[in-house]
């Protein structure tokens, strides 16, 4: 489907929540094209019980499908049995039969019950099949650790889906990149996982009120700088901006790279970005084996080494699970302090 | 006998078809391929005959990783087929795919599979298209033995259940997962006996007769299209070859009992039912048997004349659309 993408910024007057912003892509995707479907566990809540007056019990565990089954009802918005490895399956069964189906994994941790679907169906079907299906599957999920859910709700382990050709991955970082790409990869004719950041969710931002799509595989610099380049995914952006004020105020200006998108990857941003700032810091929440922060540096060591003046580097969680008590929790995650700490390293050394 | 002969013809076509593919072509792949993962289903016949008989060309499927059967039963060209064993450009999958993802879209099959059960919840969702879009359109689900033991088959059973989606969950039971029995792995007596637990029919029928077969399809989809939901149809069935090309299935099951099922064999059992009955004549099953292998030495021809992809095929296909960039930078290929 071609579709003209808009800027990977907004400055409109009207702002939404993160949270509203995915609901109105849903909405208006699904208004648009009526074979546009989303199943999954809690996303209108109390299933089946209109007889009672109950509809739209919980609107999705975090409110991002709220009001989704009023307006489109049952047929087109199914809540479904805790069944993962089913419903995954079937979305992408629909999908390769007619229908754009969106499924809703309520958090990325639960991956493993229906991984295979993922890996073996939505990935590889249209290349094993020599080009003769298209998956226009999207998969949304949720990442993030700070919110004291442990070891099996917090994870972000977004890496290990851009690790498997055939998918696409998509990590929005505020309420209009949110809105542009869920858009987009509703849109998309191959299979696109799309992570939402539990952290994210009350964040206000500029949307346009009508459907606009941004472009999945390319990312953007949300602050110039000309020191050092410093590479968010996801709410690591944010951090990114932080600790660059901070040093802002000790003279080092750092430039900031949204990612937004982590199959494909943009690395020639990422790299005409280092070729001026002559260094790099990736901060990434996940884990730091394999990661889109080790695929980074190792791409920007191999194609712009005569450039740097320091090691590439990376700020990311610990390879641990995520703790569940605040204090150890607190020092997992990423954190301005880090970023500056290790500019203050690269800059300095 | 209540068919009428076009479709008792058709019948053992569609049989003796996938016997000379399966005793034709896995030799002739083994000696050009040399792929490991080739599953005979020789002896499986009646099962995918009696069920796609009952099928359209729009109707769907969902295969397993021993899928020769099912892909020629629901009229995917066996030349096409053989060109796809063979690894050729011009195979169902252009060579990308091999005989355990064997695919055509254009007949609603949805691809023979290599993880055992996997395609059962594609299936259910080929079903959940033709129910939300009124198509009137069923899905049968193959399995086997093997796969009535994964996870995903009994969360899509019961999704299919509480949805009333149009699926026939058809298992052919075979007797082994691999080298493990069934009685081994099986908790239940039966495979059909745990449709109980998912508020569906169950029943299990005679699989090397494709009489059985055909009359017990007939009611499942029929209760799928009149919109009551899914059966469950298991069907007692036996592989005269082992797993895969490779290994000697003597290793794990008796001569007797190879003796005692390849002795039901669904193509001879048709014959001794349906010639004495007058029906039809021996002549003319054995015409289709001379057709049959006279189609496999066609496949065998077409496929061997048939160019190998390009190599730039490595890159096409993997997404509708992304940078070929992404896919060869930095990992230094040799050109």
């Amino acid at each position: 489907m071609t579709t003209t993408t808009a800027p990977m910024t907004s400055t409109v007057a009207r702002e939404i929540m993160y949270r509203e912003a995915i609901n109105e892509a849903l909405r208006q995707e699904m208004e648009r094209d009526e074979t546009v479907i989303i199943m999954g566990e809690e996303i209108a809540g109390g299933a089946g019980r209109e007889h009672l007056g109950i509809v739209d019990a919980w609107g999705g565990p975090f409110r991002t499908t709220v009001g989704l089954i009023q307006q489109f009802g049952n047929q087109r918005v199914l809540d479904t049995p805790l069944s993962e490895a089913a419903f995954v399956g079937a979305a992408i069964g629909a999908a390769s039969t007619g229908m754009r189906a969106v499924a809703e994994l309520m958090f990325v941790d639960f991956i493993g019950v229906c991984m295979d679907q993922l890996l073996n169906n939505a990935a590889k079907m249209r290349y094993m099949f020599g080009g003769q299906v298209k998956v226009p599957f999207v998969l949304l999920t949720r990442i993030g650790a700070g919110f004291g859910s442990a070891a099996q709700h917090s994870e972000s382990f977004y890496s290990i889906f851009s690790h498997i050709p055939g998918l696409k991955c998509v990590v929005p970082s505020d309420a209009y990149t949110a809105k542009g790409l869920l858009t987009a990869a509703i849109r998309d004719d191959d299979p696109v996982i799309y992570f939402e950041h539990k952290g994210l969710y009350g964040n206000r931002g500029p949307v346009p009120e009508e459907p606009y799509v941004l472009p999945i595989g390319k990312a953007r610099t949300v602050r110039p700088g000309s020191d050092i380049t410093l590479v968010g995914i996801s709410r690591m952006t944010w951090v990114c901006t932080e600790a660059a004020d901070e040093l802002a105020k000790e003279g080092v200006n750092a430039e900031v790279v949204d990612l937004l998108s982590i199959s494909p990857i943009d690395y020639d941003h990422v790299i005409e970005s280092v070729k001026r700032t002559h260094r790099l810091v990736v901060v990434d929440e996940d884990t730091p084996v394999c990661s889109i922060a080790s695929e980074i540096c190792a791409r920007v060591a191999e194609e712009a080494f005569e450039y740097l003046d320091a090691p590439p580097s990376r700020v990311t969680a610990p390879h641990t699970p995520v703790p569940y008590s605040r204090p150890l929790e607190n020092i997992y995650l990423p954190n301005a302090s880090r970023v500056i700490n290790t500019v203050r390293r690269l800059v300095n050394g | 006998m209540d068919l009428d002969q076009k479709t008792l013809l058709n019948l053992y076509k569609t049989m003796t078809t996938i016997r000379h593919f399966e005793e034709r072509g896995i030799p002739e792949t083994g000696q050009r391929q040399m792929s490991a993962s080739v599953h005979s289903s020789a002896g499986q016949e009646a099962v995918p005959t009696g069920v796609c008989a009952h099928l359209t060309v729009d109707d769907y499927i969902g295969s397993t990783h021993r899928g020769h059967g099912h892909c020629i039963a629901k009229g995917v060209d066996p030349k096409l087929m053989m060109a796809e064993l063979f690894g050729r450009a011009t195979g169902t999958n252009q060579g990308k795919g091999g005989s355990m993802h064997i695919a055509d879209m254009s007949k609603g099959m949805l691809g023979t599979n290599g993880v055992v059960a996997a395609s059962v919840p594609l299936a259910v969702g080929a079903a959940l298209t033709s129910k939300l879009r009124k198509l009137g359109r069923v899905a049968v689900a193959f399995f086997g033995d093997g796969g009535a033991n994964q996870g995903v088959l009994h969360e899509s059973m019961n999704l299919a259940s509480v949805w009333k989606l149009p699926v026939i969950f058809c298992c052919e039971n075979n007797g082994y997962a691999e080298s493990t029995p069934v009685e081994y792995g099986l908790s239940v007596a039966n495979v059909a006996d745990r449709a109980a637990g998912y508020d569906m029919p169950g029943f299990t029928v005679d699989g090397m007769d494709v009489f059985a077969v055909y009359e017990a399809a007939g009611q499942a989809v029929a209760r799928a299209r009149a919109g009551e939901g899914p059966t469950l149809l298991e069907c007692r069935t036996y592989r005269f070859y082992g797993h895969t090309v490779f290994d000697n299935p003597l290793s794990y099951r008796t001569k007797e009992e190879e003796d005692i099922w390849r002795a039901r064999d669904p193509l001879k059992q048709f014959r001794e039912r349906v010639v004495p009955e007058g029906i039809i004549t021996a002549e003319e099953l054995d015409r289709l048997d001379q057709e049959a292998e006279d189609l496999m030495e066609e496949a065998i021809r077409f496929a061997d004349d048939s160019p190998m992809p390009e190599l730039s095929e490595l890159y096409q296909d993997v997404y509708v659309d992304y940078p070929l960039d992404m896919m060869r930078r930095g990992v230094n290929m040799a050109d």
